[in-house]
């Protein structure tokens, strides 16, 4: 089984000595700071060419937040690929990158696109050596599990825009609808249904 | 049959050649797109024809035709010279700029979009291109060349879309080289629209209603005044003390006067009744009006002439009920024009006196112009001196960061007292970062009118780089309540935090002041203005 023949193994020691039964999640620890700021700039890259500049450039967590939440966000979620799936764990970086997307000027799509561009990042970083160490299997495993966080992802994305929708229905109500009923100040006009039946 | 198509699998080079940058273009050639949730609703023609402004009739921004009149573009281009010729800062910010982009980022809104249109530089450019036009030699001569463009139908849209993204908050004016101010060139951009009749609906309505009634919301005296007494209900139960305001008293000392939120909205209710509190407690010789019933002033908004038509119901009422000098509530662009506008259209408020704390002594000299006294510098004044008995206890269940309104902040630089006011009032306060703060603060992404439902998301980009910071102060202090001391700021950060940081409440300062307020003759509290158990007072009172 993938994974299980290697542990308890020091991996540095296992890199030398057996080159030929490496494992996809060492290269993926080892390569780990290259391939998420590749899939860091991949999904910068989805906005505007002066954004995504400003994005990259921007150091600084209060002044950049968008920079910031998409640089921890899928720091947090690329923790995922090295084990069982944890949503307790997980739900709270992939929202950082998606509660941001979903008011954003993207489509559905678009904004939960980014987890399917880790694919094309590991794919270009590691195919060369994935391919000679014939570990494609564990590619497509771990590409499996990509797809399971971006359905994650959709589900947080609705989420959000749920609560977009009824943010909006709240403050239209709230606004004076309830002060002025609790006052008694509100007449509902009279359509001739039964007045018991409003709230 | 036919052979089936080859389904090789694709190299991970060739999957990997997806271009996802938006098409690249000028920024003059990308016309606007009107996407639900990022703009307001055109103004309704009844409110146009309140106030008598133009071109009144049922729009919508999505619609192709906006109904404009033929001869649209003359009126606009002799709005711009009008304002030109009016107001020399307009014609300085057309011409100074030098690009530098200092600006660029500073935009909350640029910040939580990424639409480069919303980078202040290129929100003015908007507008430029066309002064450079029709109002340069250069313009007129090198068109493009020299940054300069037609004015066409979907150029007068995008000035729509984007002068609407705009709240007017002067931050990117605060990092400019030039000192230009941004926020004058969307209230000129806004003026000369609306002599099209392009008002919003959020923005107009109010205005109609101010004008009519003397409020946002039209509501009538009989309505406010019994809302005061349901408040005055509520902090009966809470203390058992019966408060009894007075409305439109002629002779009292002061007259009182705080947006109309304050009355009416959850959670400005709750900074009202701790207003009506501390007032009652130092026997504060006050009035109500139920005319001068708000103090914002959507007219602001619109144009100069109606900001100012709105403006001066509050001097004329003080001026009918013979009081002495005003004292405002928290507010955000009240104080903004009363601060930098009130002179110059209605002259020194000398039939006022320059107001003296009755209970302190303490004149306000920086008010002897306007008559106008911010209550949190009355508040912090009555703290100093020693005058209220405070229990902070009381509200050791919150755990406060103070977030500055644009407007009393950067527009008149009321810094210190709120926070003076709250580290007197509560035990744990804690400041967000820096660069989040003070001159340099984060809007709420929805002042100058943009507090509107429909442009929900247009909202929440604008206020993430603000709920960021409170997200911060949550996770390491566990703020849990972010007080503020604007009515527009208690609303929109309310539901602003609801998206971004639902574990934070919102506040206003003298909410806190009421529930720290020691008043004589009260009884033990165990509830806050909120009606909530005190934590630990319903333990103790079973211990018992």
């Amino acid at each position: 089984m993938v994974g299980s023949s290697q542990k308890g193994v020091n991996h540095g020691d296992n890199l030398t000595l057996h080159p030929k039964t490496m494992e996809l999640r060492d290269l993926l620890q080892d390569r780990r700071e290259v391939i998420l700021r590749r899939w860091f700039d991949v999904i910068i890259k989805t906005y505007p060419e002066e954004t995504s500049r400003f994005l990259q450039k921007e150091k600084d967590q209060f002044a950049n937040p968008v920079g910031h939440a998409i640089s921890e966000g899928i720091s947090g979620v690329y923790e995922q690929l090295f084990g069982e799936i944890q949503p307790e764990e997980v739900t709270p970086f992939l929202d950082r990158v998606i509660r941001i997307r979903a008011i954003q000027e993207f489509t559905p799509s678009q904004a939960i696109g980014f987890m399917f561009l880790l694919k094309d990042v590991i794919r270009q970083e590691l195919g060369e050596e994935i391919q000679k160490a014939g570990i494609a299997k564990q590619l497509v495993e771990i590409e499996s599990k990509i797809d399971k966080l971006a359905l994650m992802a959709f589900d947080i994305y609705m989420q959000c825009r749920e609560k977009i929708y009824e943010l909006k229905a709240t403050e239209m109500r709230n606004m004076t609808y309830k002060l002025l009923e609790r006052a008694n100040l509100l007449k509902e006009i009279d359509d001739g249904s039964d007045q018991n039946d409003l709230p | 049959m036919a052979k089936p198509k080859s389904t090789k699998t694709p190299k991970p080079d060739e999957l990997s050649k997806i271009d996802y940058r938006p098409p690249e273009k000028q920024w003059m050639e990308v016309p606007v797109e009107f996407k639900p949730g990022t703009y307001c609703y055109g103004a309704r023609p009844k409110y146009l024809e309140e106030v008598g402004f133009p071109n009144p009739r049922e729009w919508q921004p999505y619609e192709d035709d906006w109904k404009l009149p033929d001869n649209w573009k003359d009126i606009v281009l002799e709005g711009i010279d009008d304002r030109l010729k009016k107001y020399r800062s307009f014609r300085l910010f057309m011409d100074i700029c030098v690009r530098c982009g200092a600006c660029a980022d500073k935009c909350h809104f640029y910040i939580g979009s990424g639409d480069p249109k919303n980078m202040p530089v290129l929100r003015a450019e908007l507008m430029r291109s066309v002064y450079r036009k029709y109002f340069t030699a250069s313009g007129k001569l090198l068109g493009k060349k020299a940054g300069a463009r037609e004015l066409t139908m979907d150029v007068f849209k995008e000035w729509w879309y984007y002068f609407y993204q705009c709240t007017e908050c002067r931050r990117c004016s605060v990092f400019c080289p030039y000192g230009i101010d941004t926020a004058e060139i969307t209230i000129m951009a806004r003026e000369i629209i609306n002599l099209l009749g392009c008002n919003t609906d959020w923005i107009a309505g109010p205005v109609a209603n101010c004008y009519h009634k003397g409020n946002h919301l039209g509501l009538e005296p009989h309505t406010i005044q019994s809302n005061i007494e349901m408040m005055c209900d509520d902090i009966e139960e809470i203390t058992g003390i019966r408060i009894e305001p007075t409305f439109n008293r002629k002779g009292a000392e002061i007259l009182f006067v705080t947006p109309s939120g304050d009355l009416f909205g959850i959670p400005g209710v709750y900074t009202c009744m701790g207003y009506l509190m501390l007032f009652h407690e130092l026997g504060l010789d006050y009035t109500w009006s139920t005319y001068a019933s708000e103090g914002g002033n959507f007219g602001f908004f619109t144009s100069n002439e109606m900001a100012k038509r709105l403006h001066y119901k509050i001097y004329a009422e003080a001026k009918r009920l013979g009081v002495k000098w005003i004292l405002g509530g928290e507010c955000g662009h009240m104080w903004r024009l009363i601060h930098q506008y009130l002179d110059t259209w209605w002259g020194p408020a000398d039939f006022l006196e320059v107001p003296k704390s009755p209970i302190t002594g303490t004149v306000f000299e920086h008010a002897k112009s306007t008559k106008m006294v911010h209550v949190v510098e009355f508040t912090a004044d009555l703290i100093r001196h020693g005058k209220i008995k405070l229990d902070p206890s009381r509200n050791d269940h919150l755990r406060v960061t103070f977030h500055d309104s644009c407007n009393t902040s950067r527009g008149m630089g009321i810094f210190e007292e709120p926070r003076y006011v709250l580290k007197h009032v509560v035990n744990h306060f804690y400041e967000m970062p820096e660069n989040t703060i003070r001159e340099k603060t984060f809007c709420c992404g929805s002042g100058s009118g943009l507090n509107a439902s429909e442009n929900m998301e247009l909202r929440m980009r604008g206020g993430f780089p603000r709920a960021n910071a409170v997200k911060y102060v949550n996770e390491k202090y566990g703020v849990n309540m972010l007080a503020n001391i604007c009515a527009i700021d208690r609303a929109a950060l309310t539901t602003l935090m609801q998206y971004w940081v639902p574990e934070v409440e919102v506040c206003g300062v003298h909410e806190l002041v009421g529930n720290a307020l020691v008043m004589t003759g009260e009884k033990e509290r165990t509830m806050d203005l909120r009606l909530e158990d005190l934590p630990g007072k319903e333990e103790e009172e079973e211990d018992v």
